[in-house]
């Protein structure tokens, strides 16, 4: 194992390396790019075998995995933003074919107005094309992510495709000391993809065919099955990355302080840790402020959720995404989860950090303050009143 | 937490010192933990750039850019304003690459003389050797040890020596 300073897509790239994909289709774009950057010089230097394709855009990019994918071998492709968007459909085709395919992709705002910067509303606006969706919170998180999760997405109970999301900069951008697992311990956890949902001369088989009405919605209630199926294989395989590892992962959600805490934030992304280091600050006043962090936005954590706020008194709901006209789109999720597990709190929505906005302490305090007091149902936080 | 603001231009190498600070920092005890990052955007050359380093000996979680540092070093003069001091923490300082005298919390080092007697192209390492001695964040051997994790082996050696007279001019 090495010691290494580097940056989430730097440390990304070391995870995708030890992972060994049989394919790797790449389309730069801000802030991913240095992650097939990366690959392309493991690729040039032998340190990984894998095919590496230059294709013409993110379209591109998803139908070169997915061809990759149904000849039976291991791919990776990596986006963000606007890019994400161009593949929405190969999404869905990816996902329809089960086709494990692996999507790192580097959480960035969508135009208009142009920006680079990060937030969440790309991947949260994907929710529905039949991904795993993961939002890694630190460089080693992403690593970690980065090996994991072929060993979810290619598991015969799941076969689903797997998007790991970094907050664009804040996590692609920023360096900070990662663990380098060896290449035997990887290869002891993470064994060659076999399938049979495959392109193969001696068992030819139908693929990607069309379905009418009497068949299509079975195929579509597997799907939803095979990415159920994902939360018992999320758990085995971290069970099996804390043995080989000794590093350990709390499953769909990652909870702080939430047992006898009267005001929760629930968040993704790398946001949580203000929000913890905060909760820490309030504790120490006497408020009984908790976290709860999404690790896993598909399959949707409900019953975590439900389980870890029940006995709060209200919650909010942080995040770099609005639905225009409704809500967050992770806020929805939760009021579902919250309604449905009856568990009968006010909850309150606050969006923040579009556009890379910062998001400070003195932001997330107020969040538990407005929490405590009540509040409007949306919030855009540190909307000045000239800004109205 | 020690936070440290880097000021400099475009082209300066202001990050790179900053990364090389805290990979210095972090590999030097296990429990040591570091975040490097640059003020996020386009990259032009000449132009004002902020990079960030925070060091602490437990894990960092919060990412937001530093409000208040303990260090802020400016490796172009021209970026130096009175105002700077309201962005330091109450015993901070402020270390200039500057001819000039310093005085009370700003210490000046002339980093453009140093690095063009060794006749490098800019003074990030220069300036990572004084804020390093006048901190103690990081010894000298520390810093060489990031130096040769993380720099290209053909300038390796003439920014560890940038470091080892900066830290003794400074010292």
């Amino acid at each position: 194992m090495a010691r290494k300073f580097l940056s989430g897509d730097e440390a990304f790239a070391e995870g995708i390396r030890l992972a060994k994909p049989d394919v790797i289709s790449a389309y730069p774009i801000t802030p991913q790019t240095i992650v097939v950057e990366r690959l392309s010089e493991m690729v040039e230097n032998g340190s990984l075998d894998s095919e590496f394709i230059h294709v013409e855009s993110e379209h591109s990019a998803l139908s070169c995995a997915m061809g990759a994918s149904a000849s039976g071998v291991r791919a990776f492709t990596a986006t963000s933003s606007q890019g994400l968007l161009y593949m929405a459909e190969c999404l869905y085709y990816a996902s329809g074919g089960r086709f494990p395919i692996v999507m790192m992709n580097a959480n960035r705002s969508t135009a208009l107005p142009w920006n680079i910067y990060g937030d969440q509303r790309d991947s949260l606006s994907q929710l529905d094309s039949g991904w795993i969706q993961a939002y890694a919170e630190n460089a080693q998180e992403a690593l970690d992510l980065a090996l994991m999760s072929f060993r979810i997405a290619e598991h015969r109970d799941v076969s689903t495709p797997f998007m790991i999301n970094l907050d664009g900069f804040i996590l692609t951008h920023t360096y900070e000391e990662v663990n380098i697992p060896d290449r035997a311990d990887a290869d002891r956890f993470l064994e060659p993809y076999e399938t049979e949902n495959r392109l193969d001369l001696n068992e030819p088989k139908n693929m990607a065919f069309s379905a009418g009405p009497d068949y299509n919605y079975i195929f579509k209630y597997k799907e939803h099955q095979g990415m159920l199926g994902a939360v018992p294989v999320i758990k085995e395989t971290e069970e099996k990355f804390a043995e080989i590892f000794g590093r350990k992962y709390t499953g769909l959600t990652d909870t702080y302080l939430t047992e006898d805490a009267d005001y929760i934030i629930i968040t993704l992304g790398t946001i949580a840790g203000l929000c913890r280091e905060t909760a820490d600050r309030l504790r120490a006043e006497g408020k009984k402020a908790g976290v709860v962090r999404i690790r896993y936005m598909r399959p949707f954590p409900a019953d975590e959720i439900a389980e870890a706020v029940k006995n709060a008194k209200a919650v909010a709901v942080l995040e770099k995404d609005i639905s225009f006209g409704n809500e967050g789109a992770v806020f929805t999720n939760v009021n579902s989860a919250l309604l449905t597990a009856g568990v009968k709190i006010p909850s309150y929505n606050f969006i923040g950090g579009l556009g890379g906005r910062n998001i400070s302490a003195s932001d997330i305090e107020e969040i538990f303050e407005k929490t405590e007091n009540g509040t409007e149902k949306v919030t855009f936080i540190g909307i000045g009143v000239d800004e109205k | 937490m020690k936070e440290i603001l880097w000021l400099g231009r475009g082209g300066q190498g202001a990050f790179t010192a900053a990364r090389l600070l805290g990979a210095a920092f972090s590999a030097k005890e296990s429990g040591n933990s570091a975040l490097a990052f640059p003020s996020f955007g386009p990259e032009r050359r000449g132009a004002p750039v902020r990079a960030f380093t925070k060091l602490d000996t437990r894990e960092i979680s919060d990412r937001s850019e530093t409000e208040k540092a303990d260090y802020i070093v400016v490796l172009d003069e021209t970026l130096y304003s009175d105002s700077l001091t309201d962005l330091l923490k109450p015993d901070g300082k402020i270390i200039v690459n500057s001819g000039k005298p310093g005085e009370d919390r700003i210490i000046t080092s002339d980093a453009e003389s140093l690095a063009s007697e060794l006749r490098l192209p800019t003074v990030n390492t220069v300036m990572l050797g004084i804020l390093s001695a006048v901190s103690g964040v990081v010894s000298e051997e520390d810093i060489f040890r990031a130096v040769e994790g993380y720099m290209p082996e053909k300038i390796r050696e003439k920014n560890k020596l940038a470091v080892h007279r900066a830290y003794g001019e400074a010292l």
